[in-house]
């Protein structure tokens, strides 16, 4: 091709239509672009926020970036003076990376099939629906595939349950209520590449003999709701939907909209709320994969379990398991977020060490201050001091460190942190989305928050009133609302006892 | 409670039931639906949505409480929301929220006297790695100060 016809053709440039680009000022960029008569396409995020809107331009079949970028960048963008990060795939951060979940995300345009397919997407439903479904949940048991919103349960040995369960009709019901502070992969993966849930409910229908599913999706993600809507009619139009593939199995999705309650994403609260009731927990037994959506058999799982689902088909599940530490196996999306100088979407397999997480990949807090505390699996997560950064970051290490590693977000705190501060957060998030059904929680939150207060105006004799009101939380609620409060409160009080101790020798 | 619901309320609400009716679970769609017509969930739909459910005026208003999302009354013309979770916090949140509610001579979910503004808190809106973040009108923000957000709404 000749030098004129190739500036003659227009350039092809990719801006993220992610929510997190768009609250850096993608849109505005996309547009410049537009006006400046390029071709632009609105991918999903490839997880590196810092860099975000990280502009990317195909050059010689490679995609070279520029970020973070500005609308006075795009002239020199296209005439090829600015200064570029070099091809997107070999940033460190990207190129470290063991990316099976997230293959696609920022990479394919989110709403064109004719993308997904082209990057391995359909491969693992053209294969399931060739088998039969008790060798569907065979191949995600083999995977080792546990529970991604945060309790690791096993996910074959759930969708088994509702194979063998009866009842006249099942449901497959996606928790997409990503409440937890420092988590977003669920959302960037909706926004970024929705055809891969889509197509991992799918399959997970056929396993168990569901013909409805169901994603209830947070009304604070209205990015990811438009995304995730128009991509269900385009899943629809083409028969990944409906008539799946032309084969005699039926699916068909439909997006619920949340409330604004944190406890919805708790399984029975968001049963309840999808029902249209108050979205109060209930009590188990009876299971939801037995009783669940209006008293039948229902797999209610995460967006990253499902949307892992496409992978572990395409690639098998032996390559899957491949990946990972011990129990924990398979990959994680880490997301790495708060004071963060590289905060982002970090995919890796399990096992890697929480400070090399922190340290090495994130290189430690934007403010450039040392980092004090990491909070990791959201509100109802343990503080993890740097005395505990040797963690590896997988389920049982670190449940046997008094910690969780949640939906695995990674919330970074400098020294200016304030921990008592952050215990009585705890306490007040936990009274404000309480749903009230049990005691310990209800009533445990408020008073936490008067003993935490108590504490801080110096009467030490309330910290092992506040240590025991924990031990009652922690043993006598319904979930892990009011369950697990103790640890983002335990944890700060053992690892940092001056800042609960001191208040009271200030005031003397 | 009497129906206050003018004419052509009573046919918006009709409406939204007649488009919802048919779901499994469909009381949050109706009520999403009532929000995004009226800005609100006002008193005067209540019968309207209790009848065609068939559940008590009770049970809807234990619903209605339950979410944070619904409201009785309508915010101003313009409505932030400050993100207060402990990403954020941890990237200046709370110094945000403080500015930015002292400038307007607001407190949480208080509406300015001319019933322009309303700021409300937001538990997490997913941008972690950007914070301290906000939401104006439906719009993201990322690294937000509040010289930014109160002009965006003042303009």
């Amino acid at each position: 091709m000749s030098t004129k016809a190739r500036q003659n053709d227009k350039m092809r440039v990719f801006v993220p239509r992610d929510a997190a680009a768009k609250a850096l000022g993608a849109d505005a960029v996309a547009a410049a672009f537009a006006a400046a008569g390029a071709e632009v396409v609105r991918n999903g995020s490839r997880g590196m926020i810092w860099l975000e809107p990280l502009v990317e331009v195909e050059r010689d079949g490679r995609r070279v970036g520029y970020g973070a970028a500005g609308v006075d960048d795009v002239p020199a963008i296209l005439d090829g003076t600015a200064e570029s990060l070099g091809p997107v795939e070999d940033i460190p951060f990207y190129a470290k990376q063991n990316r099976l979940t997230f293959q696609r995300c920022g990479v394919i345009d989110p709403l064109s099939l004719a993308d997904y397919e082209a990057h391995g997407g359909l491969v693992g439903l053209r294969r399931a629906v060739e088998m039969v479904d008790a060798d569907i949940v065979a191949e995600v048991t083999e995977s080792g595939l546990r529970g991604r919103g945060g309790a690791g349960f096993p996910t074959g040995i759930k969708w088994d349950t509702v194979r063998k369960a009866d009842g006249p009709q099942k449901y497959i019901v996606c928790n997409a209520d990503e409440g937890d502070s420092g988590t977003f992969a669920d959302r960037m993966i909706m926004e970024g590449d929705p055809f891969c849930l889509i197509e991992g409910m799918v399959i997970a229908g056929l396993a168990v003999g569901a013909t409805k599913g169901y994603i209830y999706l947070r009304s604070e993600y209205p990015d990811a709701i438009e995304v995730m809507n128009a991509a269900i009619e385009i899943a629809r139009e083409s028969n990944v939907l409906g008539e799946v593939l032309h084969t005699e199995h039926h699916f068909d999705i439909e997006v619920r909209v949340g409330a604004g309650a944190y406890v919805c994403g708790e399984e029975t609260s968001l049963l309840n709320s999808l029902e249209g009731k108050r979205g109060v927990v209930r009590a188990k037994p009876p299971l939801p994969a037995l009783e669940g959506f209006l008293g039948r058999p229902t797999v209610v799982n995460n967006v990253i379990s499902l949307a892992t689902v496409p992978v572990i088909f395409e690639k098998g599940a032996a390559h899957y398991a491949s990946f990972g530490l011990g129990r924990s196996k398979g990959t994680m999306p880490i997301q790495i977020a708060g004071n963060v100088k590289h905060g982002g979407l970090f995919e890796t397999a399990f096992g890697m060490p929480l400070g090399e997480l922190v340290n090495d990949i994130a290189g430690g807090s934007a403010s450039g201050r040392p980092v004090k505390a990491v909070q990791v699996g959201g509100p109802l997560g343990a503080y993890f001091a740097p005395e505990k950064f040797d963690t590896p970051f997988a389920y049982e290490p670190f449940d046997g460190a008094g910690g969780l590693i949640g939906h695995a977000g990674v919330v970074i705190f400098d020294e200016s942190a304030d921990m008592l501060g952050m215990a009585r957060f705890a306490m007040e998030f936990c009274a404000v989305e309480s749903c009230g059904k049990c005691t310990p929680c209800r009533i445990g939150a408020v008073r936490g928050v008067e003993t935490i207060d108590r504490i801080a105006q110096g009467d030490a004799g309330a910290i092992p009133l506040l240590v025991d009101l924990c031990e009652t939380m922690k043993d006598g609620s319904l979930c892990a609302l009011g369950g697990f409060t103790p640890y983002p409160v335990m944890s700060a009080l053992e690892q940092f006892p001056e800042e609960f101790a001191g208040a009271r020798e200030a005031a003397e | 409670m009497p129906d206050t619901a003018a004419p052509s309320e009573t046919a918006d609400i009709r409406a939204i039931l007649d488009k919802n009716l048919t779901l499994e679970g469909p009381l949050l769609p109706i009520l999403h639906d009532v929000q995004a017509t009226y800005g609100c969930v006002p008193d005067a739909v209540r019968p309207h949505i209790a009848d065609a459910l068939n559940i008590t005026q009770a049970e809807l208003h234990g619903v209605i409480s339950f979410y944070h999302d619904f409201r009785r009354k309508p915010v101003g013309q313009h409505l932030i929301k400050i993100c207060r979770a402990e990403a954020c916090q941890a990237v200046g949140a709370n110094d945000l929220s403080d500015k930015v509610l002292g400038l307007l001579g607001l407190d949480w979910n208080g509406t300015s006297a001319d019933g322009r503004i309303t700021v409300e808190p937001v538990y997490c809106l997913g941008l972690c790695a950007c914070g301290p973040a906000a939401m104006v009108d439906g719009e993201v923000r990322g690294r937000a100060s509040a010289e930014a957000l109160i002009a965006e709404v003042s303009a």
